[in-house]
């Protein structure tokens, strides 16, 4: 289904102000059909707004908006072949479950019979079969999750846009869903838009993210490429865990002034008498601080310059009285030069 | 409704007491218009009462004026309600959905009506109408009415609309309805038991009705003015009477399927998100 040549949503220096205020601040992007595309940020970073404008609840005050080569910059939601998952739901609670999933066919006069047909392929889908007569009250969050994906994929929408769906649910309802959500996309082949500010959630789901901030996207790409190579030091430091490090530094460790991330996995931590491969990046520190957290153990090493490194290691070998007593060692740090991600600045 | 009579600690008795007094003070004069009704007596009041007559009842309903008092009482508040529902529904869609320069003042406008004593709305209205050089008629009698049933209904179905998620709306168009079809399957049903409140309590307040009305009225005489005429006749007063408890019997029932109706949507429309 992923058909990477057709453009399902394109921005064109798509700006929206709220008064002073730039909520989203000249956006250009491209998402593919058939895309689980992620707008990644913290709250007020524009990810929503820009959800907003593609579902036409919000119009841009410049720029364009094309679906699929339409430009729908003006159109009102309804003329838009667009569905949403609403952050709170917004189930309709005087109908029951299967006149809420019918809503979208019954405003456009699709016959009854019909109608029943689709919304029981739905409930298939989300496998809430047999919930057709309960209302929404009924219902736990995740079914009245579930009963709102259901009532935006009945439409067969050329574009899904999630907003922070799965807010609400509990941990391990939420990590359920994240799977779940991803094989329903898989098997209709929708372009999905999802809107988070939960990193791991956008980094198991989608095939593509955009981190958002104060209006911008910072960086486009894979999960893989967000994490290992972030492109500033706002994406370093919201995806993931990073260590930053600048100037005299910087320059002595890289031979450059510019800042570098690297995460805390790939360092190794090492005794002061190691003597690592020649590409490598070595430099001394010594243990500050140790966190122990069962599965791996954080620690906070201070290197040449003040600068404070956090490490992670995982306990293959290490209990948690080894790991404690570490504090106030001197130790080796090193890491390959390729796990050295230049953020600029 | 849950009982919570378990955790609530035990009145004293003077309390009962004072509330079964209080309680009493306030209802008696109603059962003893109830119970005049039937004296044969036509100018006082004597306890205990010389004998039971119906023919008060009968006396009632050949008095042409009075059916013509409650005839234009219905009317009237018939009216006023509907144009009420009307006003009030789309001022509260207005200040709910919209932000706009002078929406406070609009809101406080709106209700201020209800808190203005009413003598003070008649002087307001008559002055303003006999300034107009309006002629006082039956309409000027709706608009003073519809002036506080406005508010009624704007404050019934502001606050339901503030207990709605807003996304509902924002929802149906989503899914594809027009506004003519989010209005109809959404935001009707939603606001559908606030309007039927809102429209019953207004035509109960338009019913018994007299300050303002005595100011915007031109010949016409509604129901409750038609009673406070007799009251200077103290000929047929059992009449007045027989009349009394048929009003207070019209305008209690709907308070009170008003006030049931507003309470049990409030226990299953408050749902948690």
């Amino acid at each position: 289904m992923n058909n990477s040549s057709v453009v399902a949503v394109r921005f064109d220096g798509v700006s929206r102000y709220f008064g002073e205020v730039r909520a989203v601040d000249q956006v250009d992007l491209k998402i593919q059909d058939g895309e689980f595309f992620s707008m990644l940020g913290p709250s007020g970073s524009g990810k929503t707004t820009c959800l907003r404008m593609i579902a036409g609840f919000d119009r841009p005050t410049a720029g364009r908006i094309h679906l699929y080569g339409q430009d729908v910059s003006g159109l009102p939601p309804y003329e838009r072949n667009v569905n949403t998952v609403f952050q709170d739901y917004a189930l309709f609670p005087h109908m029951n479950v299967g006149d809420n999933i019918a809503y979208g066919l019954m405003v456009k006069r699709v016959p009854k019979a019909e109608r029943m047909k689709r919304v029981e392929e739905m409930l298939e889908l989300v496998q809430l079969s047999g919930f057709a007569g309960r209302k929404p009250s009924q219902l736990s969050g995740g079914q009245r999750q579930r009963v709102a994906l259901a009532r935006a994929l009945i439409n067969h929408p050329k574009v899904l846009l999630l907003d922070e769906p799965l807010g609400a649910l509990d941990l391990k309802l939420r990590q359920q869903m994240q799977v779940e959500l991803k094989s329903i996309q898989k098997r209709v082949g929708i372009t999905f838009i999802f809107v988070t500010h939960d990193q791991e959630e956008a980094i198991t789901m989608s095939d593509r993210i955009a981190v958002f901030n104060q209006g911008r996207i910072e960086q486009i790409g894979s999960p893989a490429e967000i994490y290992e190579k972030p492109a500033s030091p706002f994406v370093a430091g919201f995806v993931g865990t990073s260590n930053l490090v600048g100037g005299e530094v910087a320059k002595r460790l890289t031979g450059s002034e510019q800042t570098f991330s690297v995460r805390p996995e790939k360092i190794h931590l090492g005794s002061a008498q190691d003597t690592p491969s020649p590409d490598m990046i070595v430099v001394d520190g010594v243990i500050r601080d140790v966190i122990y957290l069962g599965l791996y153990t954080r620690y906070l090493v201070e290197i040449e310059g003040g600068i404070d490194l956090v490490v992670v290691e995982q306990n293959l070998k290490t209990s948690s009285m080894e790991a404690l007593s570490a504090k106030g060692q001197k130790v080796k740090l090193s890491w390959h030069k390729d796990h050295v991600s230049r953020v600029g600045g | 409704m849950p009982s919570k009579s378990s955790s609530t600690p035990k009145a004293s008795w003077g309390l009962k007491l004072a509330s079964l007094g209080t309680l009493l003070f306030l209802h008696v004069p109603i059962f003893i218009i109830f119970l005049y009704t039937l004296t044969p007596d036509e100018r006082t009041y004597t306890f205990p009462l010389p004998g039971i007559t119906f023919k008060w009842f009968g006396v009632a309903l050949q008095r042409a004026d009075l059916w013509r008092a409650l005839k234009l009482s219905l009317q009237v508040a018939a009216v006023a309600t509907f144009a009420a529902l009307v006003l009030g529904t789309l001022a509260a869609a207005a200040v709910y959905r919209s932000k706009f320069f002078g929406r406070e003042a609009i809101s406080f406008l709106l209700v201020l009506p209800i808190a203005l004593p009413g003598i003070v709305t008649g002087i307001a209205l008559r002055t303003a109408i006999g300034g107009l050089d309006i002629p006082f008629s039956y309409w000027t009698i709706v608009i003073g009415h519809a002036t506080f049933c406005v508010v009624v209904v704007y404050n019934n179905v502001l606050a339901r609309f503030r207990r709605m998620q807003g996304s509902q709306i924002e929802a149906s168009m989503d899914l594809g309805a027009n506004s003519f079809q989010t209005f109809r399957y959404v935001v009707f049903p939603n606001i559908a038991t606030a309007l039927l409140a809102g429209g019953m309590l207004a035509f109960a307040l338009s019913f018994d009705e007299v300050i303002v009305t005595t100011f915007t009225a031109g010949q016409q005489t509604t129901l409750p003015i038609w009673i406070f005429s007799q009251l200077t006749r103290p000929r047929d007063r059992p009449v007045t009477n027989v009349v009394a408890m048929f009003v207070m019997l019209i305008t209690f029932l709907p308070i009170v399927f008003a006030q049931k109706l507003s309470a049990a949507s409030s226990d299953t429309e408050g749902e948690p998100k």
